[in-house]
C-alpha cells in the first residue's frame, strides 16, 4: 500500500471514525472534521499536475487477487487527475456548504457524513483505478452511497421512492457493465485498462456486445436518455448532495468511463453513433423538459441531464478522430473532445454553484417553487449575483466560461457535418439543428430560472418565514465556484495545458504523432463565423420565447411536469410485480398433489427423453435367470395385493393389502436367498402396519368418509408413466452392465480378512460400517423427533 | 440323481400348492366381508408363509431361514392378538391404569 492507495481509500477510513466523532464531540459540527480530508486530498492531487501536464503517468499496484488478475492499481494521467481534482475540490466546497446547510441539532449528521465520505472514496476509486473489476466494485459503491444519500430523510415517501429508482436503474446499468468488462477480459485476457487498449480486437464477435453492455452502464449512471428519469427524482436528497453527486461527480462517472474507454472502443461507427446519437437526444430532451419544470431543483436536474447529453455527444463526435489515427490533420475532429473536457469542468463549476444557490433560496425562503418566488434581487444580493453568473454561463453568454464551451460545441457539431465517414453525409445535418434548438431551450430555462426567482414583485404572503440573505459561511462555496466561472471565462488558457491537454491525451492517445501536441487555445473572439451567428440566434429566439411566455405557458405540455418516461418505469415495475405474482400464483397453488405431478412429470419427460435420445433402451435378455413357477405365483400375489391397495374401498383393506405386499416381499427375499433381509422385512412390515392402523384409528370422525380413491386421468397417466419409466430404466440398466460387480471380493474376504461367515453382516458392520453408523443416527433422530412431536404438542395443549 | 430330482419336484409341487392357498387367503383378505374374516385370513397367510419358507429352505438346501420361520410364527401370533384386542376394545395398548 503506497501513499496513493491510502489517499484513495482515506475517505472510507475516515467514514469509520465519523460516528465516534459525532457521538463524543457533540459541541462541534461534525462537518468540520470531514472538511480537512478533501482539502488535504485536493492539494495532494494538485502536486501531480506538473507531472501529468508533461505527459507523465503515475502507476502503483497493490496485489489484491493476483491469481484472478484483480489488483488495486492506482493510475493517474490527465483524465483521472482532472476527475480527482473535481471530486476533492468540489467535495471540500460541498462539505463546507453542508456545515451551514444542515443543522447540528436537528439532523443526523453522522449518517450524512458517513455516506458522503463513502461516496467520495468510491468516486476516487472509480476514477483512479486501472483495474476494471476494482473500478466496478467502487462503481457499485457509488450507487449504494448515492441511494443512501437520496433517502437521507428516509421518513419521506418521495425520498425512498427516488432512492429506490436510482438504485434500480444504476445497479441495472452497473450489472450490465460488469458483463461488458467480463467480455473485455475474454477478448484480451486482462482486466487492466491500459493493457486492454491496443489488445482489443475490433473484429471480434464479442466487441459489439461488450461495447453495448459497457455503454448501458455509462448511460444509466450519467442519466442519458431514456435512463435519465432517476435524476429528477434524486432531487429529494439534501441540496449539498444534489450539488455534489447529481451535478458534479457521480453523474460524470459515466462520462469518465466513456472517455476512459474511448481508446478501446473508439474509431468504429457504432461507438460514434451511439454516443453522439444518445447524447444529442438527451441534450434535446433534457433542455425541453427543463423548461416545463416549476421547481428550482427540478429545472437544474433536467438541465444537468441535458448538459451531460451535450458532453456525451461531444465525446462521441471526438472519437471519430481515432478512425483516422496519427498523422492526418485532426484538429477538426479533436475540437469536439476539447469542448467535452472543457465543458465538463465548466459544468461542474456553474452547476455546483447554481445548486448551492437553489439550496440557499430553499433554506431562506422555505420554498423552491418558481410560481411563489420572485423579487429576491434586493433581498439576497449575493445569491443574486452568483445566480446571475451561473445562469449566464449555463445559457452560454459571454464573457463566462459557458460561452466558450458552447461555441466549441457548435464548432464540433458543425465539423461533424463535414465528416465523410459513418454515413455522416446523410444524417450529419441533424446534429447542428438539434443542438441549436436545444440551446434555445437551454437559454429559455436559464431565463426562467433567473428572472422568476429574482425579478418581479416580492410577495410576503408566499413565504413562511422571514426572508433574508444567507449567512456568510453558506455563501463561501458558491462564491468560490462563481469566481471560478468568471476566472475560467476570462482566462480559459489557465486550464489549457495543465488539465485539458493531458486529459485529451488520455482520451485520444493514438491520434498524435510522436512529437505533436494538441492545439488547445481557447479564446473569445473567433471572428464573424457560423458559431457566433448561431449564438446570436439562440439569444434572440430565446428572449423572444421567454417574452411570449404568457402565450405558451397555458399549453398542456408546459403544465405537465412529470417526464412521460416515468409512466413507462412505474408501469413496468407494477407489471413486473403483478406479472411475477400471476406467474407464481399460477403454479404455486400450495397443493402438494400438484407439486408431485410437476415433479413426476418432469422426471418422466426428462429421463424418458434422455433415454430415447441417447438410444439407451436395451432389452437383450442376455444372462437372465430362468423363471420358476413359484416365483411367478408369488409375483402374482404381490401384484394382486398392490392393485388392491389402489382400488380398495376402505382404508382398512388398503392397509392390510399393503401389509400383504410387504410380507410377500419378505417371501421374495427368502426365495432369492436373503435371510437377513427377510427377517428385517418381516419385523418392519409388522411394525409399520401397526403404525398405519394407529393412524387409521385416530382419523377425525367428522371427515371420516370411507370413499374409494377418486379417479383422475392426469394421475393415471402420470403414475403409469412413472411405472413404465422406472421399469424400462431398470431393465435397460440391467442389460447394459459395463463392468463386473465387486461381489466376488466380499465373498473372498469376509472370512479371511474380517473373520465373519455372515457376509451381509460383515459388510454392514465391517466393510461399510460408516453407512450403518449413520443409519443408526437416522433412527435415533426419528425416535427423538417422534417423541418430541408428541410431547411438545401435549405441553402446548396443556398450557 | 433321480431321487433328488423327484424330491425337488415334490417340493416344487408343494410350494405351488402353498402359493395357491396363499392366493386363496389373499382373496379372503380382499373380499372380507368382516374385519374378523380378514384377520383370520391374515393369520392363515402367516402360517402359509411359515410353510413356504420351510419348503423353500429345503429346496435351497440351507438352514439360514429357520429364524424366519420362528419370527413369522411369533409375528403372526402377536399380530393376530393385537388385531383381536383392537376389535374387542378399540385400543391395542392400554394406558397405565394409575393415570
Amino acid at each position: 500500500m503506497t501513499l496513493l492507495h491510502w489517499a484513495t481509500i482515506s475517505p472510507l477510513l475516515l467514514a469509520i471514525l465519523i460516528p465516534f466523532l459525532y457521538k463524543y464531540l457533540r459541541s462541534v459540527h461534525t462537518g468540520w472534521f470531514v472538511l480537512a480530508l478533501p482539502l488535504v486530498l485536493f492539494f495532494y492531487f494538485i502536486r501531480f499536475l506538473p507531472e501529468t501536464s508533461d505527459g507523465g503517468v503515475i502507476e502503483q499496484t497493490v496485489n489484491w487477487v493476483p491469481s484472478l488478475d484483480i489488483n488495486f492499481t492506482v493510475f493517474i494521467d490527465g483524465l483521472s487527475l482532472l476527475f480527482a481534482l473535481l471530486i476533492t475540490g468540489i467535495g471540500s466546497l460541498v462539505v463546507l456548504y453542508s456545515i451551514y446547510y444542515l443543522s447540528k441539532t436537528k439532523e443526523q449528521l453522522h449518517n450524512f457524513y458517513v455516506y458522503l465520505l463513502m461516496f467520495m472514496g468510491a468516486m476516487l476509486g472509480v476514477v483512479l483505478s486501472d483495474n476494471l473489476i476494482v473500478l466496478y466494485a467502487f462503481w457499485e459503491l457509488t450507487s449504494l452511497a448515492s441511494s443512501l444519500l437520496i433517502s437521507y430523510w428516509y421518513h419521506r415517501k418521495k425520498s425512498t421512492y427516488g432512492a429506490q429508482k436510482s438504485m434500480l436503474i444504476t445497479v441495472f446499468g452497473g450489472f450490465a457493465m460488469l458483463g461488458g468488462f467480463s467480455l473485455l477480459y475474454v477478448m484480451t485476457g486482462t482486466f487492466s485498462i491500459r493493457e486492454i487498449i491496443g489488445n482489443v480486437d475490433t473484429t471480434s464477435s464479442l466487441f459489439i456486445p461488450a461495447m453495448l453492455l459497457v455503454l448501458l452502464g455509462a448511460f444509466t449512471k450519467s442519466a442519458q436518455f431514456p435512463f435519465h428519469i432517476w435524476l429528477p427524482d434524486a432531487m429529494e436528497a439534501p441540496t449539498p448532495v444534489s450539488a455534489y453527486l447529481h451535478s458534479a461527480t457521480m453523474v460524470k462517472a459515466g462520462i469518465y468511463l466513456v472517455a476512459r474507454l474511448t481508446p478501446v472502443f473508439g474509431g468504429v461507427p457504432e461507438w460514434f453513433w451511439l454516443l453522439s446519437g444518445f447524447g444529442i437526444v438527451t441534450l434535446f430532451w433534457g433542455s425541453l423538459s427543463a423548461v416545463r419544470q416549476k421547481d428550482l431543483k427540478s429545472i437544474l436536474a433536467f438541465s444537468t441531464v441535458s448538459q451531460l447529453g451535450l458532453i456525451m455527444c461531444l465525446l462521441g463526435l471526438g472519437s471519430a478522430s481515432l478512425y483516422f489515427g496519427a498523422g492526418t490533420d485532426t484538429t477538426m475532429y479533436t475540437t469536439a473532445t476539447l469542448a467535452a473536457v472543457f465543458h465538463l469542468i465548466n459544468h461542474a463549476t456553474f452547476k455546483g454553484s447554481l445548486f448551492m444557490t437553489a439550496g440557499i433560496i430553499d433554506h431562506e425562503t422555505g420554498t423552491r417553487d418558481i410560481r411563489k418566488l420572485g423579487g429576491l434581487m434586493t433581498i439576497m444580493p449575493v445569491t443574486f449575483t452568483i445566480s446571475l453568473i451561473g445562469t449566464a454561463s449555463m445559457a452560454g453568454l459571454p464573457p463566462f466560461n459557458g460561452f466558450l464551451s458552447k461555441e466549441m460545441f457548435f464548432t464540433g457539431v458543425l465539423n461533424a457535418t463535414e465528416l465523410e465517414i459513418f454515413n455522416m453525409k446523410t444524417f450529419g445535418l441533424l446534429f447542428p439543428v438539434l443542438a441549436w434548438v436545444a440551446s434555445i431551450f437551454t437559454f429559455v430555462y436559464c431565463m426562467i430560472l433567473f428572472f422568476k426567482t429574482f425579478t418581479g414583485e416580492f410577495k410576503k404572503e408566499n413565504y413562511d418565514k422571514h426572508v433574508h440573505e444567507a449567512p456568510f459561511g453558506m455563501l463561501i462555496s458558491p462564491i468560490v465556484l462563481g469566481s471560478l466561472v468568471v476566472v475560467f471565462g476570462f482566462f480559459p488558457n489557465l486550464l489549457s495545458y495543465t488539465l485539458i491537454e493531458p486529459a485529451m491525451n488520455a482520451i485520444l492517445p493514438t491520434v498524435l504523432g510522436p512529437d505533436e501536441q494538441f492545439y488547445v487555445n481557447i479564446y473569445h473572439w473567433h471572428g464573424f463565423n457560423t458559431e457566433l451567428f448561431m449564438t446570436i440566434g439562440v439569444i434572440l429566439f430565446g428572449t423572444f420565447i421567454y417574452l411570449m411566455m404568457k402565450k405558451w405557458a397555458k399549453l398542456e405540455i408546459y403544465l405537465r411536469e412529470r417526464d412521460p418516461l416515468n409512466k413507462v418505469y412505474d408501469g413496468s415495475l407494477v407489471l413486473l410485480a403483478s406479472g411475477s405474482h400471476t406467474i407464481t400464483a399460477s403454479f404455486m397453488r400450495g397443493s402438494i398433489r400438484q407439486y408431485l405431478i410437476y415433479i413426476f412429470s418432469f422426471m418422466v419427460l426428462f429421463i424418458g427423453y434422455m433415454l430415447f435420445k441417447l438410444n439407451a433402451i436395451t432389452f437383450t435378455g442376455e444372462g437372465s435367470a430362468p423363471i420358476t413357477f413359484h416365483e411367478t405365483t408369488l409375483a402374482l400375489i404381490m401384484c394382486i395385493a398392490a392393485i388392491t391397495v389402489a382400488f380398495a374401498r376402505t382404508r382398512l383393506t388398503a392397509i392390510i393389502s399393503l401389509g400383504a405386499v410387504g410380507y410377500s416381499l419378505a417371501l421374495f427375499f427368502v426365495l432369492f436367498r436373503a435371510p437377513d433381509l427377510a427377517l428385517t422385512q418381516m419385523v418392519i412390515e409388522t411394525v409399520s402396519t401397526v403404525l398405519f392402523l394407529l393412524c387409521f384409528y385416530h382419523l377425525p370422525v367428522f371427515k371420516e368418509k370411507f370413499e374409494k380413491v377418486p379417479f383422475r386421468l392426469t394421475n393415471l397417466v402420470v403414475s403409469i408413466g412413472v411405472g413404465a419409466l422406472v421399469t424400462i430404466f431398470a431393465i435397460s440398466a440391467h442389460y447394459s452392465k459395463s463392468f463386473e460387480s465387486l461381489a466376488s471380493f466380499f465373498v473372498d474376504a469376509s472370512y479371511k480378512e474380517a473373520g465373519g461367515k455372515n457376509m451381509v453382516n460383515v459388510i454392514l458392520v465391517d466393510f461399510r460400517g460408516f453407512d450403518t453408523l449413520f443409519e443408526i443416527l437416522v433412527l435415533g433422530i426419528a425416535a427423538v423427533g417422534i417423541y418430541s412431536m408428541i410431547k411438545l404438542r401435549l405441553q402446548k395443549e396443556g398450557s | 440323481m433321480f431321487g433328488f430330482q423327484l424330491f425337488d419336484t415334490i417340493l416344487l409341487i408343494s410350494l405351488a400348492i402353498l402359493a395357491i392357498s396363499l392366493l386363496g387367503s389373499i382373496y379372503r383378505i380382499i373380499k372380507g366381508p368382516s374385519p374378523s374374516d380378514r384377520i383370520v385370513a391374515l393369520d392363515t397367510v402367516g402360517i402359509n408363509m411359515i410353510a413356504i419358507v420351510a419348503v423353500s429352505s429345503i429346496l435351497l438346501r440351507t438352514s439360514a431361514f429357520l429364524e424366519v420361520i420362528l419370527l413369522v410364527g411369533v409375528l403372526a401370533f402377536i399380530g393376530t392378538v393385537a388385531f383381536a384386542k383392537f376389535i374387542e376394545r378399540g385400543v391395542v395398548l392400554d394406558r397405565d391404569r394409575d393415570q
